[in-house]
Order: C-alpha cells, then structure tokens, then sequence
C-alpha cells in the first residue's frame, strides 16, 4: 500500500495547507469566496491572480529543468515582452482596437519565442552551460526592455489589453483562466506525446539518451522556446494588470521564484523526473507566502527572509550529502526514496 | 633526448589572450572617447572611473575568488547592501562608534560567506542556489532592520565621503579608491603568491586531482566564499562612504556587474583560469562605457546593459572557442 | 640481491559477499619494474588500493624497508614514499607544469612563493628523467603523454622509493608508451621500484623484469618474466592450462554465410581506440568479440554503432554505404546497441522499466508520435513476460531493479524495434547465473529468427557458446577471426591471445 506522505505531491500540498490554515487562524474570513459585481472575490481568488504569472514561468521553467537545464533569462523576458505589447499599443489611435491589441500581443509572444530559441540554441548547439547561456540575456535583456519603453513607463488605456492581466471571464479572473489553459496544454503536451518522457531521458541520462537515438538538441531548444514564451505571458498579464510596462523591475527577480516554486514542487534542479502539478504548487505556496505577508502587516520585503529560509531547508532535505550527514541512515539500508518514487500515474496534471 | 609536447616561441598563452582582447577594447575605447571629447582623455576621468566603480571592482575581485575556485556567488550585492545597512543602524540608530561597527560589519559579510561555502561544500548544494538563498536571506534581513532608506550622519562617514586627496594636475582621487587598490594588491598577492591562491586555481581546475594531490579542498572551496563575503561587505561599506546612506534597494544587480566584469576580464566561468587584474580591466571596461555614454548624452542608460550583454556573449564565445581548441582534454 | 623496499604478506581484503584478496603476497625490490598482472576482479586494484592505504587490509601486513607499517590513506602512503600515478591523470590541466610538480608543496619564504625556485627545480627534474617539455608550459596544453610523464615526476619527487603506475599506457600511442617506458627505465636505473599494472602483453614483456600475477584474489605466483612464457602468463590469468601450440581448426565458413551481410566493415578504426579492421555479420550470424580487457573489444562494438565516429573506413549495412556519424544513423538503418556501462550509458533510472522499455522506439518515432496506451502497455507487458522481467511492474522506477533485470530491460528497449544487427556490449557481466543463462539463450534464440549478434564478452566460455564466429582482439588490434567449430576450446582463444597467431 502506498502511504500518503510518500507521494511526492505530499510535502508541497502540505506545506500549501498548513499556510492557508495559518492564514485562516489569523484572517478568519480568508478562505471565503464571494461574488461581488460579478467577479470572484477574496483572498483565495487573490492568489490564484497575482500567482498566475509566476505559475506560467514556473511550468516553462520546470521544462528547461527536466532537460538538466536552467533559464535565468525569464524575468528579463517578463519586461521585454510587456514593454513591446505596451509599446504597439500606445502607438495606435485607438488603444481599445481588439485587432491592434491581437497583433501587439502576437509580436511581443513572437519575440519572447524567438529569445527563447536564442537561448536553447546557445545552450544545445554552442555548447555552453544553460547558466551562463541564459545569463547573458538577463543582463541585457531588461536593457532591450527599457529601449523599448525608452526608459520610461509606458501607461496604455486599453480595455481589451486590461483584460489579459486584470478582467474577468465568467465571473473568473482572466489571468486564472489563461494560466490553467496553459497549464492544461502543458499537461496534456508532455503527458499525452511523448515529450515529457523524452525530456526526463535527458535530464536523467543525457549519454543513454544519445545512444538510444532521442533528438535531444530539438527537444531542448524546444523546452527553452516555451519557457520564454510562458514568460512572454506573463510579462503581458503583469503589463496588463498595472496598465504599465515597467522596463525596470517588471518580473524582476521572477528566474528565482519560478526557480523556487520548481524545487519545492519536488523537481530535482539536476534534471529528470518532473512534476508540473509540483511546480504549480510550488508557486502557490509562494504566492501564498507572499499574500501571507502583506495581510499580516509584516514589512513585505522580509518575505525574502522566509523565501531564504525555505530554499535553504528544501535544498537540504533534498541533497543526498546533507541527509546522509544528518540523519545517518544505517549502511545497507535499501535506498528507496520516499519522495521519489512515484508511478507515472501520479504525475497527471492537475489544471 | 626526447621531444615531446609544446615548446613554443611565443609565450602568449591562452588564457591571456581573453585579458588581452579586454585591454585592446578599453585602450580602443578610451581612444575612441578621447577623440571625441576633448575631455574625456584627462587623467581624471580615469580616477573617476576607480572612484565611481570602487565599491564594485572589491565586490568584483572577490568574485573572482569563488569563480576561480569553479562556483558563483550571487549573493555579493545583497551582502553590500546588508552591510551598508547595518553600518548606518548600529551607527545611526544604536550610536555604537565606528571602531566596533566596521570591524563587525565585515566579520558578518565573512560569516555569510562561510556558511554559504560550508553548505556547498559539505552538503553538496549548487553554490547558485545556495548563495541564492544567501541573496534572498541578506536582501530580506536589510529590509527587517529597515524598510526606508537610512542617512549616514556619522562625522567619520561624512568626512571620508568628502576627503579628497589631491595628485600632480589638478587630480584628486579619494580614499575609497586606495582601499580599492589595497584589496587589489592583496587579492593579487594572495592568488599568486600564496599556497590558498594556488589552491584557488587547482580546485578551479580539477578539484578531484586537487585532492588527491594532498590540498585542503575544503578549506580552500569555503575559503573563497569567506573572501567573497568579506569582500562584499568592505564593498558595501565603500558604498555607504560614496551614498552616505543605505538602504535595501541599494546595489541590486550589483551580482550581475561583478560576473559580467569577471568574465569579460577574461575568467573562466567553470573556474581555474583568470586573473585579478582582469577583473580590474573588467570593471574599467563596464564603467567606461557608462563614462561614454554620459559624455555622449543622446545614447540612453540601458545601452549600459545591452553593452554588457554583448560583450559577456563576446567574450564567453571567445572562451568556448580558446576552450575547445585546447589539445588533451 | 639487495632486501625488498615494500613487502605485502598475506593481504586479505573482503567487501560484503566478496573476498577481493585472500593471502596475496609482493615483493618490490629497489631498482625493478614489476608488472602486476591479473584479469578483471583478479585484485589488482584492490592490491594496489591497499598499498596506497584507501583500502585497509583485514589481514596481513605492509613491510616497507622490513619494518611492519599501517598506511591510513594516499598522504600518508606519500609520506612514506608510496607514490601512485593513475590512468587518467589527475594533475590540473590549468596550471603550469612546474606548478603541477609542486602544488600543495611549493617551495615559500616567509610565506610567499618562490616562482623562480619553482622553476628551476622543475626544470632540472625535467631534465634528469629526460622528459623534454616547457616548465612554463600550461599541462592542458601538453600532450596525454607529457601529462602522464609530469605526473610521474611530481610522483618521484614527492618521494621516490615505490612508484605504482596504474594503467598509464591505456591511453598513450605506440611512440608515447616508448617514451613513458624510457622514464620508467630511468628510474629503475636510479634505484626506484616500479609497480606497472596493464593490460598490454607486449608492454609488460617490454619493460617488466618480474611480474605478481593474481587471479580471483589469489596470489598464482611471481615470476621473472624472462623465464615465462607468454601462454603460461595467460594461463596463470585465466586459470586454464595451454596446451602448446596445438595446431588450430579454422573451417571454412559457415552455411548461413551464403545471404548478404546486414553489415561489413572495411578498414573501420579510431585513433587511440583501435585500429582499423574489417568485420561481417550475416544474417542469423552471432559474432563474438574475445579479447583480454583493454583489447579494443568494446571499442569496436562502439564504431559499428556510432556511439563513437570512426576515423577511417567505410561501413555498408544490408548492402548500402552508411556515414556511422552518430547513433541515429546506425539506428534507422536497424542496429540496436547495449552499451557496456548499463548505468551511466544504457538506462534512464529516473524512468519506469515500461518508459525505458520503449524509450528506443519512441525516440524514433520522435516526441509528437506517441505510442498510444494500448500499444505501449501490450508491447510492455508482451516483453515484460517474454523476457521474464521480474519484479513484472512496468510502473517500477528502473533504478530498484537488480542488474540482470535491468539488462533485460535494456534488451526489452532494442527487441521491440525489432533490429537487424544487435550489438550486445557485456550483457552478461555483473548478473546472476539464471539471468545469465536467459540472456545467451535469448540471442541464440534471436539469431534463429535471422537476427544478426555482435556479442562482446570477457567471458570466453560464453562467447563460444553462442557466437557462430570468433573475433580475436589484442592490443586494440583485430588479430584472428575463427570459425568456431567443435574443436575450438577457451584455450584455443587464448593461445591465439597469447602468441598473435593470426590464422
């Protein structure tokens, strides 16, 4: 029988729960949802909103890192991406056109796609490390972000763009809606093709998966597109919602969330095995840590203290060295891992 | 008698060559700049530039340590600014005088620094994420001791940020910039002329066969992290004696600036090939081009950036070049 | 003769289920180079691990100059005049090679380094072992050779008295290993004892003047190797008697040669790795590669796949001229291939037995065409049963399996694309006697079906077993190819081994 803690959902679930139960203790009305003016409305729906940018970073993340990989470069993405949407925008006579709105929003993807693509060609063809591959597109990136903007804050009146980051859909936020559609499409391209097996025999043997014949430069460029694409979402939702692109510090320091929320989730930063469903956890609970701290009171830049202590204990719990230090396991003991042991049938997507 | 191996003429070896093409740029640069404005070309501008970039090239030159050693701090410029803050508390707030703050103030940046190389080393955590949790943690703690910004109005502080010690010519530089080539010249010292800095490069370069040659891998790997910690707070304290104020905000991205003017002064990313003094063209690089850019007026800021991108991409395909050419490996 | 320097009598050593050395005796004596000599899992490595004190003996005792000494690890086995040079050099190839001969020691006044001092003495230890290269050379830019060469010399003046090498040659090319074995004499001249562990024949008989020889940790003997034959050092290896040159049957070929070969091989080699060779494989053919370790089998195996590119020859699978660039190349064309290392080459461990099973399949079909759930879960379970993978759960990580189940697995991954030519690297090493005996009968029982079988074995018992055809290595060179008729026996093989008796 498979007990409950060791699925590898559990820790992040429980990690998720035991906030929201805080929360409540603290905030009595803060699991309550309730419609008003014919939007969802409460703390819940707040988290589930503002974590939505970092949820789609996180999945596209969680892909480059199956691989073996990292992508630094997301929060750059993240600010060229809403410059260029805010930048075509404020450039027509009619910033509520659906069309206009549809191209801006298609050129700022198209571009986020064709840094992606830079950056998994660096990193498959070139040869060189993902970190330093994709570190040269975060120093420059938010450069190319505020050429954009030309250093200053682009603001767009724009109610069909508004809707991306800040309307409603059926009472839903519209964020929310495109995050899980996202999520749900992830889900289904690397659970139902092949993709996500392949990319977890190239992160968990990359020499194997060469001689068994897996394309794996295509697969990793591949990983790499769709990440900055996530990041190219996000940038328009977190331009969206303040109506401004921000050159400067939107999506700033996002790489590490997204990072963060990936780990958490329990996909190992080696490579290999991965969980989306983890990672949307991942980011939830730091979403949630982040909404946590600004309804306590507490000065919200000290979530950096909690996020550091939660990296640290995390990347403990999951280093072999630390355990092995730790909590000396007798010699010969079988070395089944309960965190990582689960049946495929445990990695089902969960929107 | 046998002959074997590589006895060449010409001793330009290539991992000089990295630092050369880093020079030839500044001095073309420089040219360049003088050119076109008359000014630029006076030995001030030079000064200026040490003055200006001070804090970042000490910050620089201990990320030159842990790089050299095969890892990343991404910690440093949250340490700079944490130890700019705790300067401005304990001096501001809790009136403790300056004798006890620095020396204090530097032994926490060297704390961090060790336990950060502590768990790389012995629990095998990727120094990215560990000194990720090391940003996370000093960024956060800035905030807990203050959320706005804090004024230094310490007379020490206040008199170092306005000492100016005049040169021959009209020039002035200020003490900031000796600190500057003080830690250089010992930074210098130590990775050629000390068992640690020799250390520095064999665990850089195969930290296995460091081992098994009988150096104290353990002592050296966290060593590197001390002296990144430590120079990073020295970094923030410079920082402090230049704002006169610190504050949380302060030095974000500085991590950045520092690999990017590692690299570009011609430091393997993947560790046992560089040198300090390519940091210090590194930095001089990063700070001429806001110099030019200042002068030039029209071209905006974020070219800054997209600058240093080109050039970190110029320069690390330029190492994966030298690099792979490079026989028997 | 003058009394040995290091003396090792009665070393026993055990891991859990293994005794690795039962009462192994050796002698070096000042002024000698011995070879060690053994096949794989003889002991050598243990031997040596204990003579440099990472291992410590459960029995037994390390003389060194007569007194009894405990060594507790490499330093310390330094500190008293151990020194050990390894296959792969571990030197830093970012510093210079003066630097290399010094780090950690560097001569320093008052504590800075003396960089002239440095210098000059490296210089002058250069020199007197005659190794001609440029102190201020960085060592990545040398040669394997020269690296090896440094190493030794940091190695001998760290302390002089025993130098073990161990498989310094493997990598080295024939004009390379002349000049290692030039330092080496140098040295024995000088009065330093020489421990030489390699798989080379020819080398050993070369430079060796007495050589320890093991077999399954026992010491079999020490011997001048001036007084012993090359087919008695094979027997001694391999625990089998020669009978001297018996006159070999090689038959003509066999009947199913007649079909056209799935795959030929002419002039096929790779710098470093094995020379060039020719080789065909027919339909329903098994073809066994025998040779001792290091010989160039797995090589080979490799070039026919494309794991590695070969730098000259051509080859033709079924009749056409393939470019064996890479792996994808060999397997559109119907090749499978188990690699040596199953761990590190050959399974995904993070994957379920049911993804690495049809991980080969999948990637040929590429990532947008998946196998539907039905397909794969009938494929799975049919190979899973056939194949008797046990414990039968295509869910289970592939990690917990045992090794002969993993080997099925890796077969499982290759038997469903149904190849052609299946080059089988080790399969049976490291596995249980039944797995063992399903994995042979298997390929005989491919074979039957017409598929085509390069099978690479230490084993020779094994390999004449199955194998139709007989492929003799040695020295990283193809030297025999027998049909293997009733009459050829293990020690047949050998003796060819032995003797490079090419028929």
């Amino acid at each position: 029988m498979k007990t409950v803690t060791g699925h590898r959902l559990f820790w992040p679930a429980a990690v998720l729960v035991v906030m929201l139960l805080a929360n409540v203790v603290v905030t009595p009305g803060f699991l309550s949802v309730q419609v008003r003016g014919g939007h969802l409305y409460g703390s819940l729906i707040d988290i589930l909103l503002f974590g939505a940018p970092l949820i789609l970073i996180s999945i596209g993340m969680t892909g480059v890192i199956a691989t073996g990989g990292i992508d630094l470069s997301v929060g750059a993405v993240v600010a060229i991406s809403g410059a260029l949407a805010c930048y075509m925008i404020s450039g027509q006579d009619d910033q509520g056109s659906v069309p206009g709105v549809l191209v801006a929003v298609g050129l700022a993807l198209g571009l986020s796609a064709v840094l992606g693509l830079w950056n998994g060609l660096l990193v498959a063809r070139a040869g060189i490390q993902p970190i330093i591959a994709t570190l040269i597109l975060m120093v420059a990136g938010r450069g190319v972000a505020q050429l954009i903007t030309s250093g200053k804050n682009i603001n767009v009146n724009s109610p069909p763009y508004k809707l991306i980051g800040g309307g409603y859909l059926l009472t839903v936020p519209f964020a929310v809606l495109v995050a899980a559609v996202v999520v749900a499409l992830a889900g289904l391209a690397v659970r139902r093709t092949a993709l996500g097996m392949l990319l977890e025999a190239i992160g968990g043997n990359a020499e194997a998966s060469r001689l068994v014949g897996i394309r794996s430069r295509r697969l990793i460029v591949l990983a790499y597109t769709f990440c900055a694409v996530c990041a190219g979402i996000a940038g328009l939702m977190i331009s969206s919602n303040i109506s401004t692109a921000d050159g400067n510090n939107a999506g700033l320091w996002m790489e590490l969330d997204a990072i963060l929320a990936v780990v958490i989730g329990g996909t190992a930063l080696t490579g290999g095995r991965f969980t989306l469903a983890g990672t949307v956890l991942g980011a939830l609970v730091i979403q949630t840590l982040s909404t946590t701290i600004y309804t306590t009171g507490v000065p919200p830049q000290t979530t950096l203290v909690f996020k550091a202590v939660v990296v640290t204990a995390v990347c403990l719990i999951q280093s072999p060295a630390f355990r092995a230090k730790v909590f000396r396991r007798r010699p010969g003991a079988p070395p089944p891992d309960p965190v990582a042991s689960p049946g495929p049938a445990d990695v089902e997507v969960r929107a | 008698m046998t002959v074997l191996g590589t006895r060449t003429g010409v001793r330009i070896r290539r991992d000089h060559v990295a630092v050369l093409v880093t020079l030839g740029l500044l001095v073309a640069m420089f040219t360049a700049g003088s050119i076109a404005y008359p000014a630029f070309g006076s030995g001030q501008v030079v000064i200026d530039l040490f003055i200006d970039n001070g804090f970042l090239l000490v910050i620089a030159i201990g990320m030159t340590f842990v790089i050299l050693t095969g890892g990343i701090d991404l910690s440093v410029g949250a340490v700079a600014a944490l130890s700019a803050m705790l300067c401005a508390f304990l001096l501001e707030r809790w009136h403790w005088p300056v004798a006890v703050v620095l020396p204090l103030v530097l032994l926490v940046g060297a704390g961090i620094g060790f336990a950060m190389g502590y768990v790389i080393h012995h629990f095998e955590i990727q120094p990215f994420i560990a000194t990720l949790a090391g940003m996370f943690l000093a960024r956060g703690l800035c905030f807990v001791i203050s959320v706005n910004q804090i004024s230094i109005k310490n007379p020490f502080f206040t008199e170092w940020a306005q000492t100016r010690i005049p040169l021959p010519g009209d020039m002035n530089l200020t003490p900031t910039v000796l600190i500057a080539l003080a830690v250089l010249a010992a930074a210098f010292w130590t990775l050629h002329y000390t068992r640690f800095g020799r250390g520095v490069y064999a665990v850089g370069g195969n930290a296995q066969s460091a081992l098994l040659m009988g150096l104290p891998v353990t002592r050296i790997r966290i060593g590197a992290y001390v002296v990144s910690g430590l120079c990073s707070a020295l970094g923030g304290v410079l920082f402090a004696f230049y704002t006169i104020s610190a504050s949380g905000l302060h030095a974000v991205g500085t991590e950045l600036d520092a690999i990017a003017a590692v690299v570009i002064g011609g430091t393997l990313l993947t560790g046992g090939s560089g040198y300090v003094l390519g940091t210090v063209l590194g930095v001089m690089l990063l700070g001429t081009i806001q110099t030019l850019l200042r002068f030039q007026g029209t071209l905006s800021s974020w070219w800054t950036r997209i600058a240093i991108g080109a050039l970190l991409l110029l320069f690390i395909v330029l190492q994966r070049l030298l690099g792979s050419s490079r026989p028997g490996r | 003769m003058p009394g040995a320097v290091l003396e090792m009598a009665g070393v026993s050593k055990g891991f859990p289920g293994v005794r690795a050395l039962e009462g192994v005796d050796l002698r070096l004596y000042p002024g000698e180079i011995h070879a060690l000599m053994g096949e794989n899992g003889a002991g050598k490595s243990t031997l040596i691990k204990v003579l440099t004190g990472v291992h410590q003996p459960d029995a037994g005792e390390v003389r060194l100059g007569g007194t009894p000494v405990s060594v507790t690890g490499p330093q310390h086995a330094q500190a008293l005049g151990i020194s050990t040079v390894y296959q792969e050099v571990n030197l830093c190839p970012n510093l210079t090679v003066a630097e290399n001969v010094f780090i950690g020691r560097e001569p320093a006044r008052a504590g800075m380094i003396r960089w002239r001092e440095i210098r000059r003495r490296a210089g002058e230890l250069l020199t007197r072992l005659h190794v001609d290269v440029d102190p201020g050379a960085l060592l990545g830019s040398c040669s394997l050779a020269v690296q090896q060469l440094v190493a030794i010399v940091r190695a001998v003046d760290v302390s002089a008295k025993v130098l073990v090498l161990d498989e310094p040659t493997s990598s080295l090319d024939r004009d390379e290993v002349e000049q290692l074995f030039a330092v080496m004499r140098r040295l024995r001249d000088d009065g330093v004892a020489v421990l030489f562990v390699s798989h080379f024949l020819d080398q050993v008989y070369d430079v060796s003047d007495r050589m320890t020889v093991l077999r399954n940790g026992r010491l079999v003997g020490e011997f001048r190797t001036a007084e012993l034959s090359r087919a008695d050092l094979v027997g001694h290896m391999t625990g089998r008697a020669l009978s001297t040159l018996e006159q070999l049957h090689v038959t003509g070929e066999s009947a199913r040669v007649q079909a056209e070969p799935v795959l030929r091989a002419r002039g096929v080699g790779r710098k470093g790795a094995i020379e060039p060779f020719d080789l065909e494989i027919h339909p329903g053919e098994v073809v066994g590669l025998a040779g001792l370790l290091g010989s160039g089998r797995t090589e080979a195996a490799r070039l026919m796949f494309g794991a590695d590119a070969p730098d000259s020859g051509t080859v033709t699978l079924s009749g056409d001229p393939v470019a064996l660039r890479s792996p994808r190349a060999a397997i559109g064309r119907g090749v499978a291939f188990c690699p040596e290392n199953r761990k590190s080459e050959g399974l995904v461990e993070d994957l379920t037995v049911g993804e690495n099973i049809v991980l080969a399949l999948q990637a040929a079909a590429g990532w947008l065409r998946p196998l539907s759930q039905s397909r794969r879960q009938e494929l799975v379970g049919r190979y899973i049963e056939a194949l008797r993978i046990s414990p039968a759960d295509p869910d289970m990580p592939a990690r917990n399996l045992s090794g002969g189940n993993q080997q099925k697995v890796l077969l499982a991954r290759w038997l469903i694309t149904r190849p052609k030519l299946l080059i089988l690297d080790e399969p049976t090493r490291g596995i249980d006697v039944g797995a063992k005996a399903e994995i042979q009968k298997l390929v005989v029982s491919l074979a039957g079906d017409g598929v085509a079988v390069l099978f690479v074995s230490a084993e020779l018992e094994e390999v004449l077993r199955i194998s139709h055809k007989i492929e003799v290595l040695r020295d990283r060179r193809l030297i025999a190819e027998v049909a293997n008729t009733a009459e050829i026996t293990p020690e047949g093989v050998l003796e060819i081994i032995a003797n490079g008796t090419t028929s």
